[in-house]
């Protein structure tokens, strides 16, 4: 016999096993439905591995454990799967968990199954894993799946292997009539633990309230070539508990918050230890236990052999319950147990009891009262905590000082209540706290998850704003280099300053509106007498000083394009050596024309003819070196506005030629060219002034200088003629158009009176008007054919030769054509009539020109 | 004279050497951020989901530690209201109706025949607990959610629910015991019984 060591408080309730000791274990009829819960431990629920409407035999898995802490469930009876749902399952709670139902067949038919022959030629790895899917698990209080505490050998040094017998709870005799029936398979279920967990010692703690099966067992273990110790123990409530019996036969105390195996201690239930026994030997699964069905109203209280799933009606109903005298039914024992109201609840693993209590026996709870401080549940508490402390803690739900005071290390044993005088449920408090921590703590640690979410999340997001910042720069700079490299192409295919000037130009014209509006803006806060004056100035010459910047940027790009203006020289050059040649020409064949008329000749005439002929020619090239050179003149000035430049040096252009055509008209002898160029010098003398007035009015203010230029150059009527023809033209067929309208109208509006009045005098008005503008019309066109007559022209002729000349020279064309096609020969002739008739064209088209 | 000199010095003399010390501690030992924030960050129920008035937890936070009211956390409940109360020795208050009342926990739930792949409660969520693409079902991660409410408003086809969060065997919690009925002096009876069945008291 080894020392008995001791643990700190401990009660001495009523015991009330007797009753149930009576009789022995009795095999309990198989119920005509079985509801087995996929989840009777603590750890992760089995998963189910039948389906609905499927046939299992006894013994068959029909639930496969998941992950390291579970445990596999088995049919306990042959029938057929009928439900797997939520079903009442054996919980404080009350509530629902998913269960499996099964509709027994009657004919309990074992699925083919054996134990192992010898199972310590398993290695210990395989052994273990044979117990864990024969769905082993602890059958004392939680449950706890057995194969796990077989493997703590692997990362602990057990040197002390104790068999729980000790059952305390009042009430209970499931383990003692187990050990007084089947003291064989204890002793077997021991040698598969110690070869697996090979400790130095094994201690079987029991009761010495139990002095049957204390005898049973020492019988027993005569057989056994182990070294196992019996050890008695005094009967005092809670030495069931896995930490008490531990200090009660070692004098070990188990660390807070450790478990037996950190100091080289493994505990099994004996249950466990006879069902370790079922598996290996016989190969049975765990799908009964024995239960014990006790308490007042029950009329022969029995420890019963129940199928797990079994529900505890019909155990009730085996034990002959009265169903008039039970008040309460509790599931495990009075201490520790709780009420169930559903009595169709199933029989799990952990079941081991039933209490079926009348009034007398277990009374409603009597209303608390104050605690008054007696300190009596301190001697009680077999954890050495301080209840009372604990209590006033959780009451007040201050939870972090009952957590200091170690509220974890309750067994809720009940013993506190028990002995509390005021009646003050201590348990329900302490579950009621750590409930509340756990929570809090699980809460923390989701919030904590929360918060690391949530701040990946934001760091994310950043990230991403980042990135697409930087993806959109490096696409910015792209571009600009592609559009970089486009300009410089284009720059080296054709350089456009005109662009450019454009460009500078709406620059320039942006940053005068700029300025305007600042100067405005200014204005109108000065006369506000505002405070942002000083800004405004400021902002305004900011303004004045970008449309300065712009307007020099315009005037050095302008500058720059008269270099390419200067290239015109040479054009005006050839154009003035031309002219040279032509009235060199014209100079030879007057004086020809002369000598020709000197001498009466006959050819004088055709001679005049030439002479005219060279004389337009003469007349021609002159104008065309002057259209040129007044070109080139304005190209050189610095003028802003190049559209009304433009008008202005046709109206010049066209001025000259109109003068010139003058002059030659005048001039019809040998002196004319001279005169001609006078004249063409006196004119550009006019326009290079009026350019001189054009320049001043620019510098003097910008916007003014669209409107000067026109004004100065307005007063000249002979910059009218051809403009005006033009436009007395359309003059004429507007007003045609118009009175034709109005006939129409009046025609259809003849029947209205007073409207066909009107419109009669609107005609009236129209044609008039139509008049004078074709007469105005006439008269510009006479004067014009007068002009053209009195050069020796007749400009309706002419018109008729030119047309005439335009209609040979498609004709020979065509016929070029044909004769492309048929006679090459004649090809070459044709040819060179082309040429000829082409030239006659372009003289008639020219002379045409000049006068239109 | 000398005796007074002496003391001066004396004075002067620790209040330079003092002074070293405390100036090369202030550098040494400089503390980087609000302490405090993150003391009352750590408080705060982590759900995002901004019925405070502000975009998240932590701005919240620093909002409380420069002053704010720290009775404006609905999730977090007057449970939150006492910690923040403890921790930042102010009287607790009762929460705020104006943020919204206490209510049980819930978990978003997205009925997915109706879902349209929209990702639009992908992005309302701040803890990332919702799982999909464009055009593709979504669905919770229940275990992530925070029952935040934020993804309900912007779905297009009002799919998401709030859920309550079931109880289970695992989640299920004991229930504070009720103050017992207080006995009045002429009550005794009851007393008596309770004194004679002793044994079956605290089952």
């Amino acid at each position: 016999m080894s020392k008995i060591f001791a643990f700190h408080g401990g009660i001495h309730p009523p015991e009330n096993k007797k009753q149930s000791t009576r009789a022995p274990i009795r095999l309990a009829p198989v119920p005509e439905q079985l509801t087995i819960p996929i989840q009777q431990h603590i750890g992760a629920p089995a998963k189910p591995c039948v389906h609905v409407g499927e046939q299992v035999l006894k013994g068959q898995m029909i639930a496969e454990a998941q992950g390291r802490i579970s445990v596999s469930i088995h049919a306990s009876s042959s029938g057929t799967i009928t439900d797997i749902s939520p079903q009442s399952v054996p919980h404080p709670s009350g509530l629902e968990a998913p269960c499996i139902s099964i509709k027994t067949d009657g004919q309990d038919q074992w699925i083919p199954h054996q134990g192992l022959a010898d199972y310590r030629s398993l290695p210990p790895l395989e052994l273990i894993n044979y117990i864990r899917n024969h769905g082993i698990a602890g059958m004392g209080g939680a449950g706890f799946p057995t194969d796990v505490k077989l493997h703590l050998g692997d990362d602990h040094i057990v040197n002390t292997l104790i068999i729980n017998a000790a059952e305390c709870e009042p009430y209970i005799t499931a383990d003692d009539m187990l050990i007084r029936e089947r003291a064989e398979q204890i002793v077997g279920g021991i040698e598969v633990i110690n070869y697996l967990l090979n400790p130095t010692h094994i201690l079987i703690g029991i009761e010495d309230n139990k002095a049957h099966a204390i005898r049973v067992l020492e019988d027993a273990l005569r057989h056994t070539k182990l070294n196992i110790d019996i050890v008695v123990v005094p009967t005092k409530y809670p030495s069931g508990g896995e930490k008490q019996l531990v200090r009660l036969l070692t004098g070990v105390e188990v660390p807070s918050g450790r478990i037996p195996a950190d100091v080289g201690i493994v505990c099994q239930n004996i249950g466990t230890v006879a069902a370790i026994n079922q598996a290996v030997h016989h190969g049975t699964p765990l799908i009964s236990r024995i239960v014990t069905v006790t308490g007042g109203a029950v009329g022969k209280p029995q420890n019963l052999e129940a199928l797990i799933g079994t529900p505890i009606n019909d155990l009730l109903e085996t034990a002959q319950v009265n169903h008039n005298t039970l008040s309460r039914l509790v599931m495990g024992g009075p201490m520790m147990g709780f009420t169930i109201e559903d009595d169709a609840i199933p029989i799990i693993k952990t079941s081991n009891c039933i209490i079926a209590a009348v009034k007398e026996e277990m009374p409603p709870a009597p209303p608390s009262q104050a605690c008054i401080r007696c300190g009596l549940c301190e001697q009680a508490c077999p954890a050495e905590l301080l209840p009372q402390q604990l209590f006033w803690f959780s009451k007040s739900r201050e939870f972090e000082k009952a957590k200091h005071h170690n509220l974890f290390d309750c067994i809720e044993c009940g013993a506190c209540s028990y002995v509390c005088p005021s009646n003050i449920p201590l348990v329900q408090y302490y579950r009621f706290a750590k409930n509340e921590i756990r929570d809090e703590e699980a809460e923390q640690r989701k919030s904590d998850q929360a918060r690391q979410r949530f701040e990946a999340r934001q760091a994310r997001l950043e990230q991403a704003v980042l990135d697409k910042e930087i993806r959109r720069k490096e696409r910015a700079a792209q571009a600009a280099k592609t559009q970089a490299a486009k300009k410089a192409s284009s720059e080296t295919a054709a350089q456009t300053p005109e662009d450019n000037i454009k460009q500078l130009k709406t620059a320039a014209a942006i940053t005068r509106t700029k300025l305007k509006k600042a100067l405005s803006a200014l204005e109108a806060a000065k006369a506000d007498s505002s405070d942002n004056i000083a800004q405004l100035d400021l902002q305004y010459k900011q303004a004045e000083h970008a449309a300065e910047e712009a307007q020099k940027a315009l005037e050095l790009a302008e500058s720059g394009i008269q270099a390419p203006a200067t290239s015109v020289a040479p054009d005006i050059k050839q154009l003035k050596t031309q002219a040279a040649v032509a009235r060199t020409k014209l100079k030879k064949a007057q004086q020809a024309l002369k000598i020709a008329e000197d001498k009466g000749h006959d050819g004088a005439d055709t001679l005049r003819a030439t002479v005219a002929q060279l004389e337009e020619k003469s007349v021609a090239a002159q104008l065309v070196f002057a259209n040129a050179e007044t070109d080139a003149a304005s190209s050189s000035s610095s003028n802003p506005l190049p559209a009304l430049k433009e008008s202005t040096d046709k109206a010049l252009g066209t001025f000259k030629k109109a003068e010139a055509a003058l002059e030659t008209a005048i001039a019809n002898s040998s002196p004319a060219a001279e005169k001609m160029k006078a004249g063409v010098e006196k004119l550009k003398a006019k326009y290079t002034e009026a350019l001189a007035a054009q320049e001043a009015a620019e510098t003097l203010s910008a916007p003014k200088a669209t409107e000067a230029p026109a004004q100065s150059f307005e007063p000249q009527p002979t910059a009218r003629t051809p403009a005006d023809l033009k436009a007395l033209k359309q003059n004429v067929s507007i007003m045609r158009t118009k009175l034709k309208k109005t006939e129409t109208l009046l025609a259809s509006a003849e029947a209205d009176s007073e409207q066909a009045g009107e419109l009669q005098q609107e005609i009236v008005r129209l044609t008039q008007l139509h008049k004078d503008a074709k007469a105005q019309l006439d008269a510009e066109e006479e004067g014009k054919i007068k002009a053209a007559a009195a050069q020796g022209i007749d400009l309706k002729k002419l018109k008729i030769d030119a047309a005439l000349a335009r209609a040979a020279v498609t004709k020979l064309e065509r016929s070029i054509k044909k004769a492309q096609e048929a006679e090459p020969a004649e090809l070459n002739a044709l040819q060179t009539e082309l040429l000829a008739a082409q030239q006659q064209a372009t003289q008639f088209n020219n002379t045409l020109s000049q006068f239109e | 004279m000398s005796a007074v000199l002496i003391a001066i010095l004396v004075l002067l003399s620790l209040a330079v050497v003092f002074g070293l010390v405390l100036g090369f501690a202030a550098v040494k030992f400089k503390v980087e951020g609000n302490p405090i924030v993150d003391q009352i960050d750590d408080l705060l129920p982590q759900t995002q989901c901004g019925q405070c008035g502000h975009p998240g937890c932590r701005p919240y936070a620093e909002a409380i530690a420069n002053g704010e009211q720290i009775n404006k956390c609905p999730p977090g409940g007057q449970s939150t209201i006492e910690a923040l109360a403890d921790l930042l020795d102010v009287e607790a208050v009762p929460l705020d109706a104006e943020h919204g009342e206490e209510s049980i926990k819930t978990v978003a739930y997205i009925r997915e025949d109706e879902c349209i792949g929209c990702t639009k409660c992908i992005q309302a969520c701040p803890v990332d607990a919702i799982l999909g693409a464009a055009k593709q079902m979504h669905t919770v991660i229940v275990s992530e959610c925070t029952g935040c409410d934020l993804c309900v408003e912007p779905c297009p086809v009002d799919c998401i629910d709030m859920l309550p969060i079931e109880t289970t065997l695992n989640n299920w919690k004991w229930t504070p015991p009720v103050p017992g009925v207080e006995l009045i002096a002429t009550d005794t009876g009851r007393s008596v019984a309770h004194a004679s069945s002793k044994e079956g008291a605290s089952s």
